[in-house]
């Protein structure tokens, strides 16, 4: 089994003599998604929901942190189950734990933050279908310890984040001319500041992100073969 | 032994077993506080048509479901302005927890109408205002609102309209004070006493309008064309509500 093997590996590295909690592999576990690897502008994953909730900074916020918890939660009991899930069936798996997570946080939004529950409510829902967040599970944690899934998920979890987090104060402070919703062109004195409806449609969110990519391409020299 | 049919079988079962244990008790447990929240969505988006939103805000969640067992008296009644108190089960019918949504997707006829009294706060028993609920199509997708009419039932004193997907910037400016501060004070018949409504005009920044008409929103003259709909026939839904109202027969409810 494939899946195996890359335990037995795994574990050589691991079994090495007091590895530190936060030793130079497991900072690149975390640091390797930020950047050089990112979910949505090098794997292109995720990318519908980066187009659907990044109108405004608070859902924005609010998706981040729900994704954040799905993924690092999922990392881990997918992690902590990895050696009793069989093989076969271990999507279907994947996908309830995945389930059962995204719907304990559509539910508590609901209880505790209606207003976020009205606004987000279809789009928590989809954090199902995120790939990113299935993605983690199959390629790192049916195969590494619980720890390092952690480590994984935060990694993976942030740097989804913060794309959409960019992407949705650009198209905030341009298409509805605000920062959570405080007016900030207002604020500093202009007041006929034209909102810009190309950023609030989701060509806004493609605009935003195409120069992102652009950007940190240039920076780290990395190219699609 | 982790491939056989049988462990498939017992992993997916237990699998099943918590996750949906799991699930059921988080539904179970958050109830009582999803059910609050959604009464206190309700009472302050009716609220917040007769008061001051900024102010509204401010309040904490007690002060305003006090505020509004206070101030707010409610009433169902059909479309014959009768005043409805039982369901087809026998079971009493509670006018906040009337789905304008579900009704609305009934004929006019059958529908149910809510009726909210903001009673005045030195008389409980005179009726400061009448808030109605609204609910229509925008551009993209559903809005809804609720409109409050002076006592004499002509004049409005007060909307809050919201939305589930207008534009941003655009549509979406119907939730905002601005829009809706626009509407208060516009009467709703013509002098020959007809329903003529308020309607929101093509393009902004229009001059000299008259009382039946308000300024639109630049770039949202469809969400502009939906809310007047909305506005129109719901004011019509509660005309006979209003004429028993006006000639006295259901004053003393």
């Amino acid at each position: 089994m494939s899946t195996e093997t890359l335990e037995q590996k795994n574990e050589e590295v691991v079994q090495k003599p007091a590895e530190g909690l936060l030793s130079k592999r497991r900072k690149r576990l975390i640091s390797d998604p930020l950047n050089e690897d990112n979910p949505i502008t090098v794997q292109v994953l995720g990318i519908c929901s980066a187009l659907a909730v990044t109108v405004k900074m608070e859902p924005t916020l609010i998706m981040s942190i729900a994704v954040v918890f799905v993924i690092v939660f999922s990392n881990l009991i997918i992690s902590l189950l990895r050696n009793l899930i069989p093989n076969r069936v271990r999507i279907i798996v994947q996908l309830a734990v995945i389930a059962t997570l995204v719907t304990l946080v559509s539910e508590v939004l609901k209880a505790y933050n209606y207003e976020m529950y009205k606004i987000l409510g279809a789009f928590v829902g989809l954090i199902i279908t995120n790939c990113i967040v299935m993605g983690r599970l199959e390629a790192f944690a049916m195969g590494n310890k619980p720890y390092d899934s952690v480590l994984d998920g935060l990694g993976s979890g942030f740097g989804y984040a913060w794309i959409i987090l960019t992407v949705a104060f650009f198209r905030e402070l341009f298409g509805s001319g605000s920062i959570f919703d405080f007016k900030i062109f207002e604020a500093v004195g202009i007041s006929n500041f034209p909102t810009n409806g190309l950023m609030v449609d989701s060509i806004g969110a493609f605009m935003v992100l195409g120069i992102l990519i652009w950007v940190q391409r240039s920076k780290t020299g990395y190219v699609e073969h | 032994m982790r491939q056989s049919n049988g462990y498939i079988i017992l992993f997916t079962a237990i699998m099943t077993v918590i996750v949906g244990g799991l699930l059921s008790l988080a539904s179970q447990g958050l109830a009582p506080a999803q059910k609050r929240s959604i009464e206190l969505d309700t009472k302050s988006s009716i609220l917040s048509s007769v008061m001051d939103r900024k102010e509204l805000k401010k309040m904490k969640p007690k002060e305003v479901l006090e505020m509004y067992d206070k101030r707010i008296s409610s009433l169902v009644v059909d479309i014959n302005g009768d005043i409805v108190e039982k369901n087809e089960k026998g079971e009493p019918i509670v006018a906040e927890e009337v789905s304008i949504l579900k009704n609305y997707k009934k004929n006019p006829e059958e529908r149910l109408y809510p009726v909210f009294k903001y009673m005045s706060a030195e008389n409980p028993d005179k009726v400061e205002s009448y808030i109605l609920p609204l609910y229509g199509a925008g551009l993209w997708d559903k809005i809804w609102g609720y409109v409050a009419l002076n006592k004499e039932l002509t004049t409005i004193v007060g909307v809050a309209y919201d939305h589930k997907q207008e534009t941003p910037g655009l549509g979406a400016r119907i939730g905002t004070p601005e829009i809706q501060g626009r509407y208060v004070g516009k009467e709703i018949y013509d002098e020959q006493g007809n329903l003529v409504s308020v309607t929101m005009v093509k393009g902004e920044g229009n001059t000299g309008l008259d009382s039946h008409h308000v300024d639109g929103m630049s770039g949202a003259t469809l969400t502009g064309k939906g809310v007047n709909v909305m506005l129109k026939n719901y004011l019509n839904y509660y005309q006979s509500y209003f004429k028993k109202v006006k000639s006295g027969s259901v004053a003393a409810l």
